[in-house]
């Protein structure tokens, strides 16, 4: 009986625990593996650092290291308009619950979809263009997507339209569950929007901005790739290219998995920092008041 | 409350206008609706009046370029059915995995419980990318590349870390008088997790519903590196291969795509109720 109480919770934990072995913990440890080899379909050839060396010369993957950091600029933007617009529907003004479910609406959006559709209106001659030649402003009316130096930050902004509806919602349900006689006292003290909201509402909100900041660099450090593949594919000339969509040639594409699974090591390594800040983030859990 | 409430608005307004407020809302509601507009009105539009029309809505309301993206051999309806197949068990199996996983956590001891609840969090985060590679090698050697079992497997396990984590930490705040009674009434712990924990657990439930099923729904990656046989593709798969085969049929392609939005749009508004209050409920603490 007492032997049966002891085990029952690991019964309990072994169908998930099994999966997550399989899926995490495997590749993980293979990936390292991976890393130090040459790999040639049933072929794997121990080749010592050579994979990372490769990396090390290759100039595209400095790129996408590069854009990987650029796109980390969405974050602060991401974190600002949430903070402004979640403060700004919180005084629930007419029409808010209508505002509310829109500004939420790409974010249900695939990423796939968001990136064609974005891709039909900043084409040459799409829907951008022709209302800017309309309105007589020929001189903005760039190639987006097809110029260098303007598709990376023409892709921030389809990240930060389809992404900004969920730190928006974070926000607010936070908001809505703040004490109402603080916000009554700050009112009573006489404060006006801007004091309410930096001394009330971002304060209240710490716990979450921090979440969510944590939240968005992990995406824009490693969830990029619908993102990339549907709209540029890496173009124009490598201005676009990410480290998931060179890991994802590399593997896939180029037949170099052994180049790939040494900049998924890396890619890892920057990501493990960010599990440690987490960490911290999300410390005081219920699961350990016990 | 709503006193309070609406005192606190009337000096708000002093500082930053009723006009004001509404122009910012406004004009996000317009920069986050336009683009879905677009996508919706072309779809009603032909392809010769698209050229002249962009902007406006169809002044000849057409339903061709469903019944066109339908048939015209694209297998549409073979992806829309894969996605549903995946989307479904992927789900179903992770809540289910993480169910019992999350009341061990929240219910019984063990030893190592912290540490394998701090390990679960701490994975969370690892990106897909990461994972793709060795999976791939393994499944090639294990011959269950391309079928839908070993996607759904791999779905499943990314989704665990994050429904373990909301249903332990909601599990506990359930008082445990309650489980003893039932204990005590000789409720078996499986019986106490269907019967109590689930239904009383229904916003949280239904939030990673919703979340988990527009994720993989949505997702990408995972459905082109493992499920690449034609008969196999997911919705969003095979509107990369449909876009590139209809690339001049504007209309065409976004039809498609508006079928393909339309479930997770529904899930969406089902969902929405207990979405706030699940997101609060799980992810902060604080």
């Amino acid at each position: 009986m007492i032997f049966k109480e002891k085990i029952r919770p690991y019964l309990y934990l072994a169908p998930a625990y099994l999966c997550i072995s399989l899926i995490f913990i495997y590749p993980i440890i293979t990936l390292f593996r991976f890393s130090f080899m040459r790999i040639r379909g049933p072929e794997h050839t121990f080749i010592g650092l050579s994979n990372f060396s490769y990396l090390f010369h290759d100039q595209i993957f400095h790129m996408a290291i590069r854009h990987n950091f650029t796109l980390l600029i969405c974050v602060p933007v991401l974190v600002l308009f949430s903070l402004i617009f979640s403060s700004l529907l919180f005084d629930q003004m007419a029409g808010w619950k209508f505002y509310r479910v829109s500004i939420f609406l790409p974010y249900i959006l695939a990423i796939p979809v968001v990136g064609i559709v974005f891709s039909y209106i900043f084409q040459f001659n799409g829907i951008l263009n022709t209302f800017l030649r309309w309105i007589g402003l020929e001189k903005i009316a760039v190639d987006w997507f097809g110029n260098p130096s303007f598709a990376l930050p023409t892709v921030m902004f389809v990240i930060i339209w389809k992404e900004l509806g969920f730190g928006t919602i974070l926000f607010l349900a936070r908001l809505m569950a703040i004490d109402i006689e603080l916000i009554e006292a700050a009112t009573i003290d006489g404060a006006n929007w801007w004091q309410r909201l930096f001394h009330v509402n971002i304060p209240q909100l710490r716990t979450a901005i921090e979440f969510y900041v944590i939240i968005s660099t992990i995406n824009m450090l490693s969830w990029m790739f619908p993102y990339i593949y549907v709209m540029t594919t890496g173009g124009p000339a490598n201005a676009t290219m990410i480290t998931e969509l060179y890991i994802f040639q590399h593997g896939f594409r180029f037949q170099m998995m052994g180049v790939a699974s040494a900049c998924a090591v890396l890619l890892l390594a920057v990501t493990s920092i960010f599990i440690i800040l987490q960490f911290r983030i999300r410390g005081g859990m219920a699961i350990e008041k016990e | 409350m709503r006193k309070s409430r609406s005192l606190w608005l009337t000096q708000g307004r002093r500082t930053i206008g009723r006009t004001t407020q509404q122009f910012i809302m406004i004009t996000m509601t317009f920069l986050a609706l336009f683009p879905i507009y677009y996508m919706v009105v072309t779809t009603f539009k032909t392809r010769q009046e698209y050229h002249h029309n962009m902007f406006g809505p169809p002044m000849h309301f057409v339903l061709t370029n469903f019944e066109k993206s339908f048939r015209s051999g694209q297998q549409f309806i073979t992806w829309l059915l894969n996605s549903t197949i995946i989307t479904f068990f992927s789900v179903f199996i992770g809540i289910i995995f993480a169910s019992l996983a999350g009341y061990a956590f929240a219910h019984m001891d063990f030893r190592g419980k912290r540490t394998l609840f701090n390990f679960t969090i701490s994975i969370m985060v690892i990106p897909a990318v990461v994972m793709i590679i060795p999976l791939f090698d393994l499944f090639v050697r294990l011959g269950i590349l391309n079928t839908r079992p070993s996607a759904i497997l791999i779905y499943v396990g990314l989704i665990l870390p994050f429904c373990i984590y909301m249903l332990a930490n909601f599990f506990i705040t359930i008082p445990k008088d309650i489980l003893d009674a039932a204990k005590i009434d000789g409720c078996s712990h499986l019986r106490i997790l269907w019967l109590i924990m689930l239904p009383l657990s229904k916003p949280v439930i239904i939030t990673l519903m919703v979340v988990n099923a527009i994720w993989v729904w949505n997702e990408l990656l995972i459905a082109m590196v493992f499920l690449q046989a034609d008969k196999l593709k997911t919705l969003m798969t095979g509107l990369i291969l449909f876009k590139s085969r209809n690339i001049l049929d504007l209309p065409m392609i976004m039809s498609g795509m508006v079928v393909m939005t339309i479930p997770m749009f529904i899930l969406f508004i089902v969902g929405i109720r207990y979405f706030m209050k699940g997101l609060y409920a799980g992810s902060i603490k604080g």
